[in-house]
């Protein structure tokens, strides 16, 4: 546990001191979600109506623009060496590392929908409901981006793999996260997909570590 | 504790550099691997580090500790430092004492030992090269692991700083340690030479 404690601790900190890139998520989400309603016009309708879609695309462009840090920083100085040959099971630091990021890059974009929401003029009730949505879809996100991470990492340069491989698998998160939202603002029925939101994050607390340990473990030189 | 390779093949990216490579190592003893660029030094101590797994033939370590595996057991000090230039000097190593577990003893005494104690609050990213070599020896020190992979260890420090980490190498070769180290020049203790050779 201190070695798991240590390891989301130190990638934390790197994240939150100068150059860490903690903020790049957030301001990306900013930029796309403040220029949304230049480029459809000023329709307020049509705004509340796109709004919750627009919400979960910009966080999720955003989660994917952070994601290639999650590894290739460690294996580029040589960190990752050390974490893999460590006595912390692998699939564990991998896990730790995936909440750590998220903590960092997911959880300020959950934090920063409230006042983009009013951008997109969505009542208290529609924001709540997307911020809420994102709190449980975007922790899918980055485990899901884990692997597509992980598997770039080996294949050096995979940055763009990266997106390829990674936006089929958040497909349904996307899908789930828009629907449970869109749900509680017309009044149908929220539960359904807001389930089925969690259970997608659930599988990706599952297979991302060990996906990316075994990627990790095999792909090293 | 005795570690041994027998017949081991070396391929990287479809080419062969190495094959029927044997060696052994006991408790207390210093394997000098010698050999040109890109003769597969780095490659092998990879291997015993279980980074990379050999195309063909076995490492195994006897008389370790039964539950853990062999890099459970190993050190690496690779040509990257794996240190984090935002976190200081003393962050770095609490980390890695955390992180890697087992036996740890103070970080702030194995900075002095390596000559770094002044720097200890400064970003490793302010350190120049043959500091943050020091401060990746302190490592070394800081937990307490049997078996040390060096990769070049002598490289980029200075004539004081060769003596002192000859020193500590001598430290722990006499408390039943052993050190596989890949290397050009003089390491400075008594070591058996293990050459690798590479294909033309």
């Amino acid at each position: 546990m201190t070695a798991l404690g240590a390891l989301i601790g130190r990638d934390l900190k790197i994240a939150l001191r100068v150059g860490g890139g903690a903020l790049i998520g957030v301001l990306f989400f900013l930029t796309v979600v403040v220029l949304m309603p230049f480029a459809v016009g000023p329709d307020l309708a049509l705004l509340t109506r796109l709004g919750p879609a627009i919400l979960w695309l910009g966080a999720l462009l955003a989660s994917l623009l952070t994601l290639d840090r999650l590894f290739t920083a460690d294996h580029d100085d040589g960190s990752l060496d050390l974490i893999v040959m460590g006595r912390t099971t692998l699939e564990l630091a991998c896990a730790a590392k995936a909440l750590a990021h998220w903590l960092a890059s997911g959880l300020p974009l959950v934090i920063a929908t409230p006042v983009l929401g009013l951008l997109l003029n969505l009542d208290a009730t529609s924001t709540s409901a997307v911020a809420l949505t994102l709190l449980a879809g975007t922790p899918a996100l980055t485990f899901i981006g884990m692997i597509g991470a992980a598997l770039a990492v080996t294949l050096h340069r995979g940055g763009l793999l990266l997106a390829v491989l990674v936006l089929p698998l958040s497909i349904p998160v996307l899908i789930f996260g828009v629907a449970a939202s869109e749900a509680a603002i017309t009044g149908l029925s929220f539960g359904p997909p807001f389930s089925i939101l969690c259970a997608l994050s659930l599988i990706s607390f599952v297979i991302g570590p060990f996906a990316a340990a075994a990627s990790l473990r095999h792909g090293l030189d | 504790m005795r570690l041994s390779g027998r017949g081991i093949r070396c391929v990287r990216g479809g080419r062969e550099v190495f094959s029927g490579l044997d060696f052994e190592a006991c408790s207390g003893e210093a394997l000098a691997v010698i050999g040109a660029n890109g003769s597969g030094k780095t490659s092998l101590l990879r291997m015993i580090a279980g980074l990379l797994a050999p195309a063909e033939g076995s490492i195994s370590l006897e008389g370790g500790e039964p539950e853990l595996t062999l890099s459970e057991q190993a050190h690496y000090l690779g040509h990257r430092d794996a240190l984090k230039p935002a976190l200081s000097v003393i962050e770095n190593l609490a980390f890695w004492r955390d992180f890697l577990g087992g036996e740890a003893s103070d970080a702030k005494e194995s900075l002095s030992s390596v000559g770094l104690e002044h720097a200890a609050f400064l970003p490793a990213g302010y350190l120049s090269a043959g500091q943050r070599r020091r401060l990746s020896i302190a490592r070394l020190l800081t937990i307490r692991r049997s078996i040390w992979l060096l990769d070049e260890p002598i490289n980029a420090l200075d004539v004081a700083g060769q003596s002192m980490f000859a020193t500590l190498m001598d430290v722990h070769l006499a408390r039943g340690g052993l050190i596989v180290a890949a290397t050009h020049g003089s390491l400075g203790i008594t070591a058996r030479e293990l050459p690798v050779a590479a294909f033309s």
